[in-house]
Formats: C-alpha cells, structure tokens, sequence
C-alpha cells in the first residue's frame, strides 16, 4: 500500500512538472518538443506492458497503432461520428486486434523470437490490406479534414495536444502502476520470469497475457488515434510500417523493460537526442533511426536493464555477478 | 483461369526466382541451425550486398556475376566481425537479446544505406538484362535462368561444405553440442563467427544473381526478410533441404498469387503461410519437434 502511494506521488509531481512548463511557456519548439516526447512515451508504455511486464517482445505493435489511427479516421470521415466518438472505438478496435492476434499466438504457444516474427507478419499483411482496400483509401491514404475546435479534437496551437497526450500519457502510467502492485501485474510477471512455474502455481498464462496484449494494443491505437488528429493524414506505410514498432519497442528498451519510468525516461531521452541531432546536421534523411539503432545495440551490449536499471547493471557489475 | 499458356511461365518464373530465396533462406537457416538465433538483420544485409554489387558495376565495371568471389568473400568477412565483435557481446546468452541487437543492426544498416544513397530504386545495366530463351510455351529472362542454376550450385557446395569437410563437422559438432564440442577443443566462438560469415556469404551470391534482374534501394530488404522467414519456419529451422524446397514452393506461390490476386494482394499469399506454419506447425514440414 505505502508502494502504491509513492508511484502515485511520483506521476502526480510528473504531470504537475509538464503542466507547468506548458502553461508558462510560448515557446513553439519546447511545446513541440513535449507534445512529441510524450507521443512517443506513450507509444513506449503501450510495449512495455506486453514486451516488459509481459516478457511477449512484438515487432509489430505498428499493428496497433495503425488500426486506431484508420479507425479514428475512417468513424470521422465515413460513419459521420465526432472525434471524441471515434476515440473509443480505436481504442476498442485496437484491443480486439490485440486479442485476435494474442489469442491466435498465445494459443498456440508462441513464445520469444517466434511471437515477434508473427507480429511483424500481421502488421505486414494488414499493411498489404489496407493498400487493397478502398475504405482505407488505399495507397493514397486518408487526409483529415482540418477543423480547429476542441469538439473536433484539433487544436491550434500544440498546447492542446499536449494535454490530450498528456491524459492518455497518465492513463498508461496509472496502468503501469496497477501492473506494479496488482495481482494481475504480479502473475503477469511471473508469467514472464517462468511460465511454467506460474502455471504450476495455478496461473492462467493464456488469459493473462490475453489482457496484456489488449491493454497495450489499446495505449497503442491512442497512440495512432492522436496521430491523426495532430498530422491530419495516415496511410498504410505511416500505419503499419516498421517505424512505429521500431520506435516503440527501442525507447521502452533503452528506458528499461519492465519499470514504470523507464519508457517515459527512454522516449524523452531519444526524442532529445534526435532533436539534437537534428540541429547538427540537418534533415538528413535516416539519421534519426541510425542513433535509434546504435543506442538499441549499445545498450543491449551494455546496459541490458535499460536507464531506469543503470544502479541494478553497475552492482552486478561491481560485484563480480554475471548482469 | 488455367491456361497454360499463361500458367507454365508463371511456374517456371516462381522455380527461378524460389531458387534465389532458397540460397538467401539457406543463410538465414544455418545461422540460427548453429547458433540458435534468428538474424534479423539477414534482410537488410542482402540489401548491403545488392549495393555492394551495384557499386562494383557502375564504379568499377565488374560483370555482376564476376563479382561473385568478391561479394562471397566480403560478406563473409562481415558477417565474421559482426558475430565477433558485436552479436557475441551483446548476447549475454539470451535469445532475446540477440533479437534485438540484430534490430538494431538492421535499422543501422537500413539507414545508412538511405543516408549514402538516397531513397532512389537503382538498377544495372547488363547485356544480357533483357535476354530471354523460349523453353516450352514460356519465355524466361536468362539473368533468372543463370540466378536458378547458380543458387543451386552454391547450396550444393554450401551442402558439401556442411556435411563432408571438417569445417563442416565442427560447425555440426557446436550446433549440437556446445559444450562436448568446446571440451574437444573446437573454438566455439570463431566457429559460431564462421557460421555466421557463411550466412551472409550466401547473401553476398544471392545479390549477385539477383541484381541484374532486379533492383535495389535501402528498403529493398524488408521485402526479403519476411519472405526467408516464411521459408525457413516452413522448412524447419535448421533445415537445408526444408529451406531449399521451402524456397521454391515459395517462389512458386508468389508467382501464382501475384498471377490471380494481383501482384500486392498475392504476397498475402506468403504472410499467410509463415503466419499458418507458426501457428500450426512452428517445426516445420521437414523439421523435427523438439
């Protein structure tokens, strides 16, 4: 319970931090900056709770992300709902892909590189789909028509967007937190240090990891879902590429699998670098993945806890156990 | 709907162009036969190769096929130090990890491709790019009759080197047995490293045969990847003759999915399989259950 009552302490203080930064602050770039950091927190908490909690790595978590941003799209542009309306159903309509893609997985016992591989392959053929298809627009892709006002979700300037990042952001950690302390969270994890030993004990490996997948395929297709509303536009490379997945599944690594600060420290983290980068050299293009795919390796090879396990890595180190 | 006339050349299409998956498929196959591990990066790596026989072309003049021995033997090379220096170190012995690391690496390579040379698809020129021969009803491109022959002859030495030289046993003996294979005193390491140089040797002589036919640009890999996934989890990992009838029944579905789906729906046909044989059959229709 006290444990409980620090994680929410922390997150209070978090958001209290990025609440005063963005009402005190004019600055187009700083509020960018947020607004994009905290879009890929989320992305980066979404695969946290299958890929760190869960133990599940996905490469395709783009599948999620990509059915929340055409289902945001598509209920506003052809069913005639608002945005707030639409928001719920990606929501939704991510989670039962989620679980259609985990249930056909889980059921079969697909586990480590095998449930990557098979993630990537869903996200490739929804991919293909969504290029066949005519609802999605097809290679040509959906543009939002752009209509600033809060009932439409758009806001003019990204302060807006920053709150509404901000609430999914806190949704997520509050999750995270739940995962931390909760029963759920404690056989999920189980699930994930050894799956056999939780189901002797009398845990349910199927339904656990289940509801993880639903719950991180519903952060994800938030993700998608405010993608749309801040761009204005998806199509089926934006959506189902391999960008997305990539950029999830390397900040919550780089941050630290498993924790609940860990992929907010690791997207923060990468999205400065990439700014930085950015200032130096330009828009070169593909250098901002490079930096992603060289601190991936460096910290797989020397700091396989991540940021948020640094202290963890250095005493093993220190004290001669293998890390 | 079946007219041979149509349905042969497309056969005879999906043979030649499964024989090349096959050879990329055979790389990826006996890395994760011996190491246990899936490489991603074997995608972007053919895609280094294909660049690398672009360059050797259009810089220097080498005939794509006479590049063969250079290609062969820099892939090798790379692949030894990236097993060596890189994947080796940052395994920590897991699985996942190497997982990851070979992300890593792909995304690296992938980009650094963009970075040098743009998002432009390239091609080569040769005299015989548009040279066909008639064999039956069917017209086939004679750079894909030399890529089927070629990719057979270098599996067949991949096979023989595999099973009847010494290099081979040793690379049998730590795939089966890590630890009996250390305790006779094979190098377990360079024999991992080797392995791994013959995965992306192979990718070296896929690029050479492919690219006369074909194209490359820095995302031309991803394509690939998946495809030899399909083949390799559809053979059994670790399988050469899986992955080598795996290629071609491959190949062939491709060909035929394009012909009646359209060419983007027909690679459907392929995700479709890789994500039944997971599902299904994760050993494979050639591999053993373990």
């Amino acid at each position: 319970m006290k444990r409980w009552r620090r994680d929410i302490a922390v997150i209070v203080l978090f958001v209290g931090a990025i609440l005063i930064l963005t009402t005190s602050s004019d600055s187009g770039v700083l509020l960018n900056f947020l607004m994009m950091a905290l879009y890929a927190t989320l992305l980066a908490q979404a695969w946290n709770i299958l890929g760190g909690f869960g133990g599940q790595f996905s490469f395709g978590h783009a599948l999620f992300f990509g059915t929340g941003a055409y289902i945001q799209s598509i209920a506003q542009m052809q069913w005639g709902l608002g945005a707030w309306a639409a928001l719920p159903l990606a929501l939704l309509g991510a989670a039962m892909v989620g679980i259609f893609v985990g249930a056909l997985s889980f059921r079969y016992g697909l586990k480590g590189s095998y449930f990557a591989l098979v993630t990537l392959a869903f996200a490739e053929v929804f991919r293909i789909l969504a290029l066949s298809v005519n609802f999605t627009g097809a290679g040509v892709g959906l543009m939002l028509p752009l209509k600033e006002s809060l009932a439409n979700m758009q806001f003019g300037s990204p302060r807006g967007y920053v709150y509404l990042i901000l609430v999914f952001v806190v949704l997520a950690l509050l999750i995270s937190c739940w995962l931390r302390h909760s029963r759920f969270g404690a056989y999920l994890q189980a699930i994930r240090d050894n799956e056999d030993a939780a189901r002797a004990l009398g845990v349910n490996p199927f339904g656990i990891k289940l509801g993880a997948i639903a719950l991180s395929a519903a952060l994800m297709g938030a993700g998608g879902a405010f993608y749309v509303q801040v761009f204005h536009y998806i199509d089926p490379g934006l959506a189902f590429g391999p960008h997305t997945s990539v950029e999830a599944l390397v900040a919550a690594i780089v941050g630290g699998m498993g924790t609940l600060w860990g992929p907010v420290l690791g997207a923060f983290l990468l999205h400065g670098l990439s700014d930085i980068t950015r200032n130096l050299f330009g828009q070169l293009p593909g250098i901002n993945m490079i930096i992603y795919g060289l601190v991936l390796v460096l910290i797989v090879t020397f700091m396989p806890r991540g940021i948020a396990g640094l202290s963890a890595t250095l005493r093993a180190r220190l004290g001669g156990r293998n890390g | 709907m079946f007219d041979s006339a149509i349905l042969i050349p497309s056969l005879l299409n999906g043979i030649t162009t499964g024989a090349v998956y096959a050879l990329i498929a055979l790389g990826l196959t006996l890395i994760y036969g011996v190491l246990h591990i899936i490489n991603f990066a074997h995608g972007a790596g053919l895609m280094l190769a294909l660049y690398g026989v672009y360059l050797l072309k259009e810089r220097l003049g080498i005939d794509p096929y006479l590049a063969l021995p250079v290609m062969v033997v820099g892939m090798f090379l790379l692949g030894y130090c990236l097993q060596r220096l890189v994947i080796n170190r940052a395994s920590h012995g897991k699985d996942e990890n190497i997982l990851l690391v070979t992300l890593g690496l792909s995304i690296i390579m992938e980009n650094a491709a963009l970075l040098a040379f743009q998002s432009d698809t390239r091609s080569i020129e040769t005299p015989y790019t548009l040279a066909t021969v008639t064999i039956g009803p069917a017209m086939i491109a004679v750079p894909k009759l030399v890529a089927f022959a070629g990719a057979l002859v270098v599996s067949a030495i991949l096979v023989w080197l595999i099973q009847a030289t010494d290099l081979g046993r040793a690379i049998r003996a730590v795939a089966r047995e890590k630890q009996g294979a250390k305790l006779m005193g094979i190098h377990v390491d360079h024999v991992y490293a080797i392995s791994f140089g013959i995965g992306l040797a192979c990718l070296g002589a896929a690029a050479c045969f492919l690219l006369p036919a074909y194209y490359v640009n820095p995302q031309v890999g991803n394509g690939f990847v998946l495809v030899a996934f399909t083949i390799v989890v559809l053979g059994g990992m670790g399988s050469f003759t899986g992955a080598l009838l795996g290629g071609l029944l491959i190949g062939v579905v491709e060909s035929l999915g394009g012909l009646y789906l359209g060419e983007s729906l027909g690679q459907i046909g392929i995700f479709g399989i890789f994500i039944l044989v997971l599902l299904f059959r994760p050993q494979g229709l050639f591999g053993a259950r373990s």
